[in-house]
């Protein structure tokens, strides 16, 4: 069961028999790409009915309920009146990079998809930098986001992408500072290797994922924190605020244009909560050895749900921040704290990895925790609010 | 096989490159130079100097262009003016080109030395830049902190 989609894949590729070995290569590709492309847009189109459910249950209302049982035809609905939608392109415009920039968001997006580990021996391209692979990839997206701002020739567009680049450039450094500490470890960039590193029990029943470490939680913290922004979701969709600048980079973006941006930034999400999985939470492992029946590619497509709902979750639940306290976060705390993980993970590896290595380091992150929140304490700093307009 | 993905790889590159040089908007010239650098990268892909490919699009691409459309974004008001040809540029290219040639040709190439290509892994980069290189990157990073201090200091608003 667990290596059924690989035994399938080669029964595929049997068919060319004795075919010259790059039409294999290509073919091999193909496979993985339209297997990669087929997984992850239904995942798009059940998480965007998925969230309006989960959103409206945690606001007390139904969420969609209309097309077929439950709602759950609702992305077919979508998706056709985003297909015949008129595409409008401003005069203004620059219409080639203008019809660029979603091309290269959605490409940039589904490549970084390519390097992540669903399950034993399914790594769709295990190329040796892989995780660097990933961020180069993924550091496209603030290209395209400025052509789509730039190319509207709108100042509401060039300002969400002056926004959405500024956020993304400060938490890329918490996001890459926070992985560097796994790779330290694990002394690899490949993330098949990373993911065989956190195999085993310990005292044969505590699996050996990163998460459990002191550095590791902190560290996944952080890196869930920075996905979150480099997502562009809730509580740092400062980019997209429509209350104060419409659509920010995707106003004048109509139609299925509009919808790629959108599949890009869910696309987006999915790769970095993988990318989160690979790191720390042990990727396909399963958490006790009597569960380990069940096929690899489940644990790590649960783990991903898991984390999905916590983005939702996290959606539902917090308001909108300022942009100025989002920098001051991205600067003062999450960055002198990554650096910390990196200390932290090399105290833990230098005690001998056992329970002395576990303690030194939570004293590290711990003690760096407290001083920063001391010195950063903003209480004292504010007088108590007054409201000039209310009451 | 390898020999036709140089050709074509350097067709694009080229052609991009030459497209920044010669394109009338200045924001087409800098985007076309990011296209530029990815096929340079693709390059070092050839070569198997992964990591060299994956730094210079990581860098390069997701920073430097990033940065180069900023500035021009945040200082020049006569974006759409066509200035028509650069001589002094030209000039300054060919001294360029000239000196990167002359020392091109001075050192001794390795690649005939040793035809074979072994993948060089992230590992030994790594080594490398632990042990022989050490120096150079503790440089690299005071200057890069040096930066960082001196972006923020200009930045700072001033206290009374």
């Amino acid at each position: 069961m667990d290596q059924i989609f690989v035994h399938a894949k080669q029964w595929l590729l049997s068919f060319l028999g004795h075919a010259p070995d790059w039409l294999v290569q290509v073919a091999s590709g193909l496979i993985n790409i339209a297997a990669l492309l087929a997984v992850f847009l239904t995942l798009f189109a059940a998480i965007s009915v998925l969230e309006r459910k989960i959103l409206g249950r945690m606001q007390n209302r139904y969420g969609p309920n209309r097309v077929g049982p439950f709602g759950l035809l609702q992305p077919v609905a979508d998706g056709i009146k985003m297909l015949i939608k008129e595409d409008i392109v401003p005069v203004r415009a620059d219409k080639t990079v203008h019809f660029l920039a979603p091309v290269l968001i959605a490409a940039a997006a589904i490549l970084a998809l390519g390097v992540i580990p669903y399950g034993r021996n399914m790594t769709p391209f295990a190329i040796d930098g892989g995780i660097l692979f990933f961020f180069a990839v993924g550091s496209t997206n603030e290209l395209a986001v400025f052509m789509a701002g730039w190319a509207s020739n709108n100042k509401f567009s060039m300002l969400g992408a002056m926004r959405a680049i500024a956020q993304m450039f400060s938490y890329e450094l918490p996001l890459i500072i926070t992985v560097l500490p796994v790779v330290m470890i694990v002394g690899s960039l490949a993330p098949d290797t990373i993911v065989l590193a956190q195999g085993g029990y310990l005292f044969g029943f505590i699996p050996q994922w990163f998460v459990f470490t002191p550095w590791g939680a902190a560290a996944f913290i952080l890196f869930f924190v920075s996905g979150l922004v480099e997502s562009n979701r809730t509580p740092f969709d400062v980019p997209e605020g429509e209350s104060e600048i419409v659509a920010g980079h995707m106003t004048e973006y109509s139609g299925f244009k509009y919808a790629t941006f959108f599949m890009a930034e869910y696309i987006g999400m999915f790769a970095v909560s993988g990318l989160a999985v690979t790191m720390f939470l042990g990727g396909w492992h399963a958490p006790f050895r009597v569960l380990e029946i069940i096929p690899s590619y489940i644990w790590f497509f649960g783990k991903l749900s898991i984390l999905l709902f916590i983005y939702i979750w996290v959606r539902g639940t917090l308001p909108r921040t300022r942009i100025d306290q989002m920098m001051n976060v991205a600067w003062k705390f999450m960055l002198p704290m990554s650096f910390t993980c990196i200390i932290a993970a090399a105290v833990w590896h230098y005690a001998g990895r056992g329970l002395f290595g576990w303690l030194w380091s939570f004293a590290v992150v711990a003690v760096v925790y407290l001083a920063l929140s001391m010195l950063l304490g903003t209480r004292k700093k504010f007088a108590p609010r007054q409201y000039r307009f209310a009451e | 096989m390898n020999a036709v993905a140089f050709v074509v790889i350097a067709i694009f590159a080229l052609s991009a490159a030459l497209a920044a040089a010669t394109l009338g908007k200045l924001m087409h010239a800098a985007l076309m130079f990011a296209v530029a650098l990815v096929g340079v990268a693709a390059l070092f892909f050839l070569l198997g100097a992964e990591f060299v490919g994956l730094v210079l699009v990581f860098v390069y691409v997701g920073a430097v262009a990033v940065l180069i459309v900023f500035t021009i974004l945040l200082t020049r008001r006569d974006l759409d003016v066509d200035r028509g040809f650069n001589w002094t540029g030209v000039i300054v290219a060919i001294l360029v080109f000239v000196g990167l040639s002359v020392a091109i040709f001075k050192t001794p190439f390795l690649a005939s030395a040793t035809p074979q290509t072994t993948m060089i892994t992230v590992r030994q980069i790594g080594e490398a830049l632990m042990t022989n290189y050490v120096w150079p990157l503790q440089c690299v990073g005071v200057l890069l902190t040096a930066a960082l201090i001196g972006a923020l200091v200009l930045v700072m608003e001033e206290k009374r």
